[in-house]
């Protein structure tokens, strides 16, 4: 029962709401990007120096 | 009935020393543990691979050495029940064994707060120019993969035929909330900008011992770590370090509860996969998660797909009733992902750690005009795993309420010091707390004492289960000795 009912709700919604679904989740896409934003400066503060160089030589052994 | 799901995690975390050009792994991985171990109870880990079951009796010592003395690799049991240890070259967290899903999750975390402090302390005893770095990550980017292992205790009568064919399909479909993101291919598999995880390249079998090499989806070791008449240990590889605290629940807890239906004989007839191997890649490589893997029967589904099969039997399975109290949480995180998974990924990053990181990355793109191969985005994909909380990017979203907690900072404090209560990790735990002098050795199933005498005292825990605190708990209190528990243990 329960799985049917699930199945049910997830295929009406996705059968009428495909239209209003995109721009929603669009806009919501969009939104979310921006949210992303407000933190990128913090994060610049805190990024390690020399990029290029602490990665090259971010060398690990195999483990496990 | 289905076993009581124990579970356990051992994560392997990366290593580097900056500014020091002959930085050796292994010594720094040794010098970050006895930082951390050193004012605390420090309990060999013994290899002891006695038969298991057989013998409460007392032995010699040279029966009993550490295997690892001579190398000199450091190897501790901590007071939580836990395992500190060089593996390979890198330090290695194991979880005292936990009775559920969200446990797990928390000692899983516990391990990760545990190695931030380690590092802070080793920093300490560096010079100035050099700067030690723990990374809760599971690649280096060049091909040097190191593992984050799950640990389910499971019937020993379960076909191991059945868990390859049922579980196949879900570790490989799971990718899709277990992945803590990377960007880039390794491994020989094909370019790709961004993928949702860090191991996917390095799986090339279906089914196989290795760990190392030739690493393969259902790996077989079997060591219990308990009585093997019973008991088998499902070892999984195929999974990625993760920091998001609902994706670390939803890891464990689904797994767990699929495993439990399996036992119970309430999961259908098995997804079988055409192409195990190419659909690992196939899944993680697509972060849109459109891509189609090929079934047995010619049927072709997505991740998602899959993974909705599987929320519904273990649905199922739960609404017959269970005594995991875990196990509606699960299904509920679990449904609340897949959901926002299928309308927009990006929609997950509050719980995901590859959704987490692919927004980050894809703010720096849109915000500097970034590239992928940009080697800022490249030391984004480095420091969202550093385990130092000032630094760990995953730290900074957390601090700024961008990533859903399960645990409080004090809850996470409590589990560092303290074992869980209801698996013999608290016998253990609790007998490195308060009997260290006469603690000679300890492992999984296992702990030695030197009570006096010509001959080490061997206290056999077989049983996963037993140790909790309800069961010796009281005895641990009457007992001012090792001596005196080892009596009243005896007199049982």
């Amino acid at each position: 029962m329960a799985e049917q009912e699930r199945k049910q709700t997830r295929s009406d919604s996705s059968e009428q709401d495909v239209v209003e679904t995109d721009v929603e989740a669009s806009a919501e896409a969009e939104e979310l990007t921006e949210r992303i934003d407000d933190i990128l400066d913090e994060i610049d503060t805190v990024l390690e120096e020399n990029a290029e160089e602490f990665v090259k030589n971010y060398v690990q052994k195999g483990g496990e | 009935m289905s076993l009581p799901k124990v579970i356990g995690t051992e994560v392997e975390y990366g290593i580097t020393v900056r500014n020091s050009p002959d930085f050796n792994p292994v010594v720094g991985s040794s010098k970050l543990i006895n930082s951390y171990a050193g004012e605390r109870a420090r309990i060999q880990w013994s290899y002891d691979e006695e038969s298991p079951g057989r013998d409460a009796r007392g032995f010699g010592y040279e029966d009993s050495l550490p295997a690892d003395l001579d190398s000199g690799l450091v190897n501790v049991v901590l007071r939580n029940g836990a395992r500190l240890y060089v593996d390979h070259a890198h330090p290695e967290y194991s979880t005292p064994e936990c009775s559920d899903a969200r446990e797990a999750a928390l000692h899983d975390k516990a391990g990760e707060v545990l190695m931030g402090r380690a590092v802070a302390m080793t920093r300490a005893t560096m010079p100035a120019h050099e700067r030690m770095f723990i990374h809760k990550n599971n690649s280096d980017g060049k091909g040097n993969s190191y593992g984050a292992h799950e640990n389910y205790l499971i019937a020993r009568d379960i076909p191991f035929g059945a868990v390859v064919r049922h579980m196949t399909g879900f570790f490989v479909t799971r990718q899709i909330f277990t992945g803590s993101g990377k960007i880039g291919s390794e491994n020989g598999r094909p370019d790709v900008d961004f993928q949702i995880t860090q191991r996917g390249d390095f799986f090339e079998e279906e089914v196989g011992l290795e760990t190392t090499l030739k690493r393969p989806i259902i790996n077989t070791r079997d060591e219990p770590h308990a009585d093997s008449a019973k008991y088998r240990r499902l070892h999984v590889i195929i999974g990625d370090a993760t920091r998001a605290e609902p994706q670390t629940y939803l890891k464990l807890g689904s797994a767990a509860l699929i495993l439990d239906a399996l036992e119970d004989g309430a999961l259908s007839e098995p997804l079988l996969l055409a192409q195990p191997v190419g659909a690992v890649t196939a899944v993680s490589h697509d972060p849109t998660l459109q891509a189609v893997v090929e079934l047995d029967d010619g049927r072709s589904i997505t991740a998602l797909e899959a993974q909705w099969q599987y929320l519904e039997w273990a649905k199922k399975y739960v609404d017959g009733g269970t005594d995991n109290p875990t196990y509606l949480e699960v299904v509920d995180l679990w449904e609340g992902i897949l959901t926002d998974l299928e309308i927009d990924p990006r929609r997950t990053s509050d719980r995901l750690d590859w959704t987490a990181k692919l927004a980050l990355f894809e703010g720096y793109i849109n915000r500097d005009s970034l590239d992928w191969s940009d080697s800022k985005l490249a030391l984004l994909d480095l420091q969202y795993h550093d385990v130092d909380p000032e630094k760990g990017l995953y730290d900074r979203l957390l601090a700024a309420g961008r990533m859903q907690r399960l645990f409080t900072a004090d809850e996470v404090g409590l589990a560092i010091d303290n074992p869980p209560e209801s698996t013999r990790a608290y016998f253990r735990g609790l007998c490195v707390a308060k009997y260290r002098e006469a603690l000679v050795a300890a492992n999984w199933d296992s702990l030695v004492f030197d009570v006096g005498g010509d001959a080490l005292k061997r206290v056999p825990m077989m049983e996963p289960l037993r140790g909790s605190k309800e069961l010796v708990g009281g005895l641990i209190d009457q007992a001012d000795t090792a001596g005196e528990l080892l009596q009243l243990l005896g007199g049982e």
